[in-house]
């Protein structure tokens, strides 16, 4: 069943390890040396795993590489996701061939992650890099009540580089609450619809045995977790940037959120955009992303995400923010079901469309005509003002799935007469419109 | 780190006399008639190989990389924790595991909201309550010419004996630790990503230390730590902090040559040209864009229905030497793979038809 047989010849830790104790006076040397190089590769390895490891091999043949290296992975490697670097930094330390792990892993990406394409973000970063000597900030006392009142309604594809970091400042002010929904996990409370038992014997006990009040508990309310695609596609540019920090600081501030961006295809960014500082998490950002700047396959993105993804981030009544305009290079079809097992999955679909803002829009694209029958909300996207919004819409999601939000923002609610909840272009249109209609 | 790495020690399951190569030429039934001796399970963990072959005879094939880490967490009284997709045989390692060490299973389902009263201990509140309450009329009965101090004292002795062994309700993680028991069980924490942040705190501290503490009862202290096995269809991340104390091993889909192994001992009844050409489908099958690829579970529920379907046909031809396997078939029993009506649709009738040429 073990294959090390066949690689006997091979060899595995150098000198003495575990080769009899304390035959070597330093024994541990490569075990650490092996895992500082994963450490400064990016995997988390502390002192702990180490010691694992070193203990695991006084359990194996040291000399036998394939021992070596299988018990190096069962001790170093947590997440499956490592497992490639890991593979390749072990060929690299102790030479050889990288060890073969069997079968190619399902989920390795179809391209090539070395070919850097232009990307709509990197050129941002390029651009952001040259002026940012240049640029000067905007002094606090410049931001005066009428100048920020004008910003709140300027579309951002208009918006000067002083003005962006206005909007970026204004954006860290910016608290975005998600709905709550019950969890099964019980707490005490006054008035809850469960009894209390141990906390009902213990009362008794201490009273002689008379149960006099009877303790409750209720569920306890949990946050919803928040999923963001982000299409960062060439016709997207001129609002990437201003999106990505929106996003930064949601990642910031809310812990359960999980970001994704896509243009051709789909990339994970919510490890970058969990450092703290807005320009580094975006240059890491950047780097994450290989991508064109030209089509968008919002189609194969979204079912990329479902494939690999859903399964993952999907629980627990999530609320999915989609940010796209909706230009599908790709087959609307194939937009369509992956909306349609998006819709089955999350709690709620919010599509946030930068173009909605313009007045006299009407979502005719064939990704987004394809794409309207799934979503929940449909909303615009493209100034300071729609991000408030988007956030007072947030902590009110129904609780209900699929529910049609009656109220609106700002205090003022325009009932909806309780018709089926709208499905297709005509209803969801007819909401774009609305929303319209409604602002002052 | 310059310390020498620890010599074997007392491993997870009893500890016997230091024994050479395994000797897994036991067959099952062999194994059923008599207990093994301490010093024969510990043979069954003496190397990876070992170990791999104790399993095989139970039927369940690994690949060197799982045995590696199965052996060393049973060498190292690790956590095992096992990531892969559904019906890859996470849960049946942990089963399988505590028949080659010929202990008990005690297994713990998570889901959300799991808390320590379903999962360690629980005290029976109905019990209790009804013992106050004959306390209470006891009290009534005599109590005419009892005095106020004889009162406080009796209720505080009371208190007490309402916190006693009898009305412990133990659960799974209290079973496990539980000092009475011969030797160490398997612990099966199953599914640990469908319970919450606040479980996982918990169970960080009793894979630390193995031990529970009941306020009214004390600490409880595992006499043999038990072989600890958690696994996760990954529906969400776990946190770092609890995979820290595990040793970490994602199973993959396994391998050609592995899978018909496995089909092999569990369906022994199919001929064996029609079940490469069943396994080479299924692996074929696991290469196309699906919802929900076929787990091992899958293909050996498959191979059975087949072979049932075989049986039925040419008398002449009673395991089915290929012929069971046309298209036909193959839709029919499509569902027995694909748990997806959407992947069902896709595979269905020309996708399936090449796929079955292709395996050929």
């Amino acid at each position: 069943m073990t294959g090390h047989a066949d690689h006997g010849l091979d060899h595995g830790l150098g000198h003495g390890l575990g080769h009899g104790a304390g035959a070597d006076p330093d024994p541990g040397r490569e075990v650490v040396g092996f895992a500082r190089a994963l450490r400064d590769a990016g995997l988390s390895i502390g002192i702990a795993e180490t010691e694992a490891f070193a203990q695991a091999v006084g359990w194996i043949d040291p000399l036998v590489r394939r021992e070596v290296y299988l018990a190096a992975r069962a001790t170093l490697v947590r997440r499956r996701e490592d497992l490639a670097v890991f593979d390749e930094l072990f060929a690299k330390f102790f030479g050889g061939p990288s060890p073969d792990r069997g079968q190619a892993a399902p989920l390795a990406p179809r391209h090539d992650p070395h070919r850097v394409f232009r990307t709509a973000l990197v050129s941002y970063m390029a651009e952001r890099a040259e002026t940012s000597a240049r640029e000067v900030d905007v002094p606090e006392h410049e931001k005066a009540a009428s100048g920020h009142e004008l910003l709140q309604r300027k579309d951002f594809a208009d918006c000067t580089a002083a003005e962006l970091e206005a909007i970026a400042r204004a954006m860290r002010e910016l608290r975005l609450d998600l709905t709550l929904r019950r969890s099964r996990r019980l707490i005490r409370a006054r008035r809850g619809d469960r009894l209390d038992l141990p906390r009902i014997v213990r009362d008794a006990a201490r009273r002689g045995g008379a149960v006099l009040a009877l303790a409750r508990r209720r569920p306890k309310l949990r946050r919803r977790p928040l999923v963001v695609l982000a299409d960062i596609s060439g016709s997207m540019e001129l609002y990437a940037r201003i999106l990505l920090q929106f996003l930064h600081g949601v990642t910031q501030r809310h812990a359960r959120t999980e970001t994704f961006v896509f243009g051709t295809r789909l990339t994970r960014i919510t490890g970058q955009l969990q450092i703290r500082r807005v320009d580094a998490a975006l240059a890491h950002a950047a780097r994450e992303i290989v991508d064109f700047a030209g089509g968008t396959r919002i189609g194969e993105c979204l079912h990329a995400f479902d494939r690999q993804h859903a399964r993952r981030v999907l629980g627990r009544g999530a609320v999915v923010l989609i940010i796209s305009d909706g230009w599908d290079t790709g087959d609307p079809a194939r937009l369509a079901a992956a909306m349609r097992r998006l819709a089955r999955r999350a709690h709620r679909i919010v599509w946030l469309n930068p173009l909605l803002g313009r007045p006299g829009y009407a979502p005719e694209v064939r990704g987004m005509v394809a794409a309207l029958p799934h979503i929940d909300d449909f909303l615009p996207v493209h100034d300071l003002r729609s991000l408030q919004e988007l956030a007072a819409r947030l902590a009110r999601i129904p609780r209900r799935k699929g529910a049609v939000d009656v109220g609106r923002s700002g205090g003022r609610s325009v009932a909806r007469s309780v018709v089926p909840a709208p499905s297709g272009l005509a209803a969801v249109h007819a909401r774009a419109v609305g929303w319209h209609r409604g602002e002052p | 780190m310059s310390e020498p790495p620890p010599g074997p020690r007392a491993p997870a399951v009893p500890a016997g006399s230091p024994v050479g190569p395994a000797s897994p030429a036991a067959s099952p039934a062999e194994l059923d008639a008599r207990a093994a001796s301490p010093a024969e399970l510990d043979a069954r963990a003496a190397s990876p190989a070992a170990l791999a072959a104790a399993l095989a005879t139970r039927g369940y094939i690994v690949d060197d990389a799982l045995a590696m880490t199965a052996f060393l967490a049973l060498r190292m009284q690790r956590p095992l924790f096992l990531e892969g997709a559904p019906g890859v045989g996470k849960t049946l390692l942990a089963s399988v595991l505590a028949e080659v060490f010929e202990t008990r299973l005690i297994r713990l389902s998570c889901y959300e909201g799991l808390d320590l009263a379903q999962a360690a201990y629980e005290w029976n509140y109905p019990r209790q309550l009804l013992a106050l309450q004959a306390h209470q009329r006891r009290l009534e009965a005599g109590g005419a010419g009892g005095a106020a101090a004889g009162d406080a004292a009796d209720a505080a002795a009371e208190l007490g004996g309402l916190y006693r062994d009898a009305f412990l309700m133990r659960r799974p993680l209290l079973q496990a630790i539980d000092a009475a028991a011969e030797r160490a069980p398997v612990l099966l924490i199953d599914e640990i990503d469908r319970a919450d942040e606040e479980f996982e705190s918990f169970l960080l501290e009793l894979l630390g230390e193995f031990q529970i503490t009941i306020p009214e009862l004390g600490t409880l202290r595992a006499r043999h730590r038990p072989i600890v096995v958690l696994t996760s269809n990954r529906t969400r991340d776990v946190h770092d902090a609890l995979k820290r104390r595990c040793l970490y091993h994602w199973i993959d889909y396994p391998a050609f040559a592995t899978e018909l192994e496995i089909v092999r001992r569990k369906v022994p009844a199919l001929a064996e040209q029609l079940r490469r050409r069943m396994v080479a489908f299924v692996q074929r099958l696991r290469r196309e864009d699906l919802s929900k690829l076929p787990g091992v579970a899958e293909t050996v529920d498959w191979a059975e229905a087949i072979a049932h379907i075989a049986a039925l046909g040419e008398p002449g031809d009673p395991a089915g030497s290929g012929g069971a396997l046309d298209p036909a078939t193959v839709d029919a029993t499509l569902g027995l793979l694909l748990k997806y009506h959407d992947d069902i649709e896709r595979v269905r009738g020309a996708l399936a038809a090449q796929l079955l040429a292709e395996s050929a």
